[in-house]
């Protein structure tokens, strides 16, 4: 437990210390708003939820490839080389798991409310979307991290890591915009115990597999 | 001439299975009519898939057990007979498709992730195709291949029944084995499963011996210009 806090303040200082990476996502995450904002500058009447939603869910999907995609390249290989033989390969993934995890929280909320700023906020329950959004962001942080992993060993990384990573996340984000719809219609929250549930198991078994498979990917 | 009874058995049970499959007596229902004996090809041809799928996903636990590089060649290669049951899965289905629901490709829940599951598994061979060193790709793609397979499941048997489908089993259709799975219909399908099965091990064996045999040359290779 000790060992995964130090791991995860040590990420924390790391990204501190060159906050270039973190304010490059920032403003990945606020220009592609914008860029969202001005291409429906002309119809602003046709933004109805659905789209709205879809197009939110897309930009965040979208920047989680991109944050995450550089967990495990951004150090030096001779690095990792020493934090293997420091700590175990769990608490490893499970500090990085949790520190992705933080940052995708960090990034959807702050990119949830520059899209709301500009493109207008229609979401009748924004306890619920923040529910949402938060096992989002879990369920990203993990699913990515596991993968980006294993796309840091191979050569062309950055194909690989969207190639794989968009069919496994493709349920979670599915059952994800269907979450935010209804909270954007502002449902009775008994209506998406459901999806709840099943988002909650989703990340489950995927913080599962990646606690269990990581000690063989680390050794390669 | 050791082992090859049941690859006798694999061609005597599909010629039985694609005589009976044509020409063998089945229930009469409303709209699905003769397409029903689409049930001995599509139907089982998926659950061949899975069959195969979950094999790979064991020899791949074997290979991080083990270390053995001849259990991943077994892993990747069953994925391969797999995906190619996949592919002939889609296609029949989308050919039932087009006379019972009128459109080769509804906008269902099952197909889709039909497809994305497909896409999964593509995204595999990508990631082998990636790596020089073996026992490297052997590996990482034996942990993708795990990880795969526990998504795979949730994504074709558990997500569609959770919303409105086509299929049986979703929506409030019945699920197969309650109403129209008569004993004529058993008496083909099973058979048709497992001459599946065996048809794509025969595959996959080929495909294995020829990467042992190719091993082995490279290994002579590297040992006379030595």
């Amino acid at each position: 437990m000790n060992e995964i806090k130090t791991l995860i303040w040590k990420e924390v200082t790391l990204e501190w210390r060159q906050k270039y990476a973190l304010s490059g996502m920032l403003l990945y995450v606020v220009s592609t708003v914008f860029v969202c904002y001005l291409s429906f500058n002309l119809r602003r009447n046709q933004l109805t939820p659905i789209v709205w939603n879809t197009l939110f869910w897309i930009i965040i999907l979208f920047t989680a490839v991109n944050a995450i995609a550089k967990s495990f390249s951004q150090e030096r290989y001779g690095r990792l080389l020493y934090y293997y033989s420091l700590c175990s390969p769990q608490a490893i993934i499970i500090s990085k798991i949790i520190y992705n995890s933080l940052i995708m929280l960090l990034l959807s909320c702050i990119g949830f409310g520059f899209y709301a700023f500009v493109m207008g906020n229609p979401v009748g329950d924004i306890g619920l979307y923040f529910i949402c959004i938060l096992l989002a962001s879990i369920g990203f942080g993990s699913v990515l991290t596991l993968v980006a992993g294993i796309a840091s060993k191979a050569e062309n990384n950055a194909t690989l890591m969207a190639v794989l990573s968009f069919p496994i996340i493709l349920p979670m984000l599915l059952m994800t915009i269907k979450l935010a719809k209804n909270a954007i219609d502002g449902l009775d929250r008994s209506v998406s115990t459901d999806e709840i549930m099943t988002l909650l198991s989703i990340d489950a078994i995927v913080i599962t597999l990646s606690y269990l498979l990581f000690p063989f990917l680390w050794r390669s | 001439m050791r082992k090859i009874w049941w690859k006798i058995l694999c061609i005597i049970i599909i010629f039985y299975v694609i005589v009976m499959g044509f020409m063998g007596p089945v229930p009469h229902l409303p709209i699905l009519n003769e397409t029903i004996r689409n049930t001995y090809f599509h139907v089982a041809l998926w659950l061949a898939m899975t069959t195969l799928l979950l094999a790979a996903m064991i020899f791949s636990v074997k290979y991080l057990m083990s270390g053995k590089i001849q259990d991943d060649d077994v892993a990747s290669e069953l994925t391969k007979s797999a995906i190619f049951f996949g592919i002939l899965g889609c296609m029949t289905g989308s050919a039932w498709a087009n006379f019972s629901w009128g459109d080769p490709w509804p906008n269902d829940p099952k197909l889709n992730s039909a497809a994305v599951s497909l896409l999964i598994y593509l995204a595999y061979l990508l990631l082998r195709s990636s790596f020089e060193d073996e026992q490297r790709k052997a590996r990482i793609s034996a942990v993708y291949n795990i990880f795969a397979f526990a998504v795979f499941i949730p994504i074709i048997y558990i997500l569609p029944r959770l919303t409105d489908s086509l299929h049986p089993g979703s929506g409030g259709n019945a699920t197969f084995g309650s109403f129209d799975f008569d004993n004529n219909i058993r008496k083909v399908f099973y058979p048709a499963i497992i001459g599946y099965i065996l048809m794509g091990m025969w595959l996959a064996e080929l495909r294995i011996r020829i990467k042992v045999i190719n091993r082995i040359r490279e290994e002579e290779l590297i040992v006379k210009n030595n």
